[in-house]
């Protein structure tokens, strides 16, 4: 596959970012689209120009550092992936390919398409635990949860904090993310001594770092690649309004 | 920003779907009353009177007013920080390749039919609210000098055309806000259930039709028969 990549380039934070237009040649279409990127590099680094930065780490789908914001959509065309797991038969050969970093306040620009995602790790210091007991090793059997409510934690659980809610969302806002990180606490037993606190403390950080308002489009839904549900969202919204109503104690 | 203002998004949110709601319950009211208008009934002029008086004199819908301008107020206002805010989060630089996630268009441009429907209640009240308070005059009162509203109506959709066709678009914007709005609002106050919630989406659709093309039947009627 011959290809034209228009990549967003950027020195640094301080720096304006420009578009820059690649062509990459002899392409397989069985190789993945961070594989296509690392032909493209190795052919910049040949001609000693500097190479495209993007964020990548496990490259199977679950560690959550693969970004990028690919033809309009996080994580490219194609549903419930990382762009890892993106391959390049899903684009027609000649296509131009335009990958930007994602866009949102919070995530400032490091260089090219890597952005500084630490305002999720701020969100989840604020509550997204539960605080560590000590002593000996419980019976497994000692708190008994239903099926259900495991498989629905496990689900929200399976967050792997990519951020691609933030990037599809229209007002950049983080709540399937932060909802993901409540309900995985709010459903299980083990959550339930710090639930008020926890909800309250990382709904307010995630008002100070600059995400936006929920406006229940779904978008979040449809692009994240662990197909998290809104009713996550739904179900934060229950545990915050009922800690903002009823809990005596002061976060 | 004042304190009030500078709640917590969800807090926000959900007043703002709190007043959504209660403006739902009220459109339906005013259907109900201006459905009249149309010759349901030998008497629908009658009813129709009737049912404007008792608006306008009754105790407890006096108070129920307040708190109708109020519910607007609050969404409007609302409405605007939440969106202010949104664009802000975005940052200096947004996506030159768009947005091509199929999120569904009536939840993408709330603010956009929502304004237009702002547009509309602002004409709307110019006409009929200002009368009653004397602000605006009309030729069309009784001999108490108490302004005659289903003349008023019937009279803007029968000599002006322009009118009603413009308040057929508005009433069509309206059904789009309607749609995302009923179940956003269920979502935002966290009732959601997967028995409930299709049904909730489904309700809200048909009400988001059913409500505003009752509105539009009124219009449209007076242009076709002339």
């Amino acid at each position: 596959m011959d290809l034209t990549l228009k990549i967003w380039r950027q020195e640094n934070a301080q720096a304006k970012g420009e578009f820059k237009n690649y062509q990459v040649k002899g392409v397989s279409k069985d190789s993945s689209f961070l594989e296509m990127l690392d032909v493209l590099n190795e052919s910049l680094v040949d001609k000693i120009e500097s190479p495209v930065c993007f964020d990548h780490d496990c490259r199977e789908g679950i560690c959550g550092m693969c970004s990028l914001y690919i033809n309009g959509r996080p994580h490219g065309p194609d549903d419930a992936i990382t762009t890892c797991q993106l391959h390049m038969r899903k684009f027609k050969n000649g296509e131009t390919i335009t990958v930007e970093p994602w866009r949102a306040k919070p995530f400032p620009v490091i260089k090219d398409l890597v952005v500084d995602r630490s305002a999720l790790d701020e969100i989840i210091q604020s509550g997204g635990y539960t605080s560590a007991s000590t002593g000996g090793v419980p019976d497994a059997n000692a708190i008994l949860i239903s099926k259900y409510d495991s498989d629905l934690a496990m689900d929200a659980a399976s967050c792997i904090g990519c951020g691609a809610c933030v990037a599809a969302c229209k007002n950049a806002s983080a709540m399937l993310f932060v909802s993901a990180k409540v309900s995985q606490f709010a459903l299980l037993p083990q959550g339930q001594v710090e639930k008020e606190r926890r909800v309250q403390k990382m709904v307010a950080k995630m008002d100070e770092l600059g995400f936006g308002n929920c406006t229940n489009t779904y978008a979040c839904e449809m692009e994240c690649p662990k197909e998290i549900s809104v009713s996550n969202i739904a179900r934060m919204n229950r545990e915050f309004l009922g800690a903002k109503l009823f809990s005596r104690e002061t976060v | 920003m004042i304190k009030q203002i500078t709640f917590s998004s969800i807090t926000k949110k959900v007043i703002m779907s709190l007043a959504g709601l209660f403006l739902i319950v009220f459109l339906l009211v005013h259907l109900g009353i201006n459905l009249f208008l149309l010759p349901l009934t030998e008497n629908h002029r009658e009813i129709f009177e009737l049912a404007a008086n008792f608006m306008a004199t009754n105790p407890l819908i006096k108070i129920m007013e307040i708190f109708l301008f109020g519910g607007f107020i609050i969404h409007i206002i609302y409405g605007i920080v939440v969106q202010l805010q949104n664009w802000a989060s975005r940052g200096n630089i947004g996506y030159k390749s768009g947005n091509k996630t199929k999120a569904s268009l009536s939840s993408r441009y709330m603010i956009y039919t929502g304004i237009l429907v702002l547009l509309f209640l602002a004409m709307h009240i110019y006409q009929f609210y200002f009368i009653k308070l004397g602000l605006n005059s009309s030729v069309f009162m009784d001999e108490h000098g108490h302004p005659l509203f289903y003349d008023i109506a019937i009279n803007l959709f029968t000599t002006q055309p322009a009118y009603s066709i413009l308040y057929i678009v508005l009433f069509v914007f309206l059904g789009f806000h309607l749609n995302h709005a009923f179940q956003s609002a269920f979502q935002t106050l966290g009732w959601e259930h997967p028995k409930y919630t299709p049904c909730i989406k489904t309700l809200g659709l048909v009400y988001a039709i059913v409500v505003p093309l009752g509105f539009i039947i009124i219009p449209l009627y007076f242009l076709i028969m002339k």
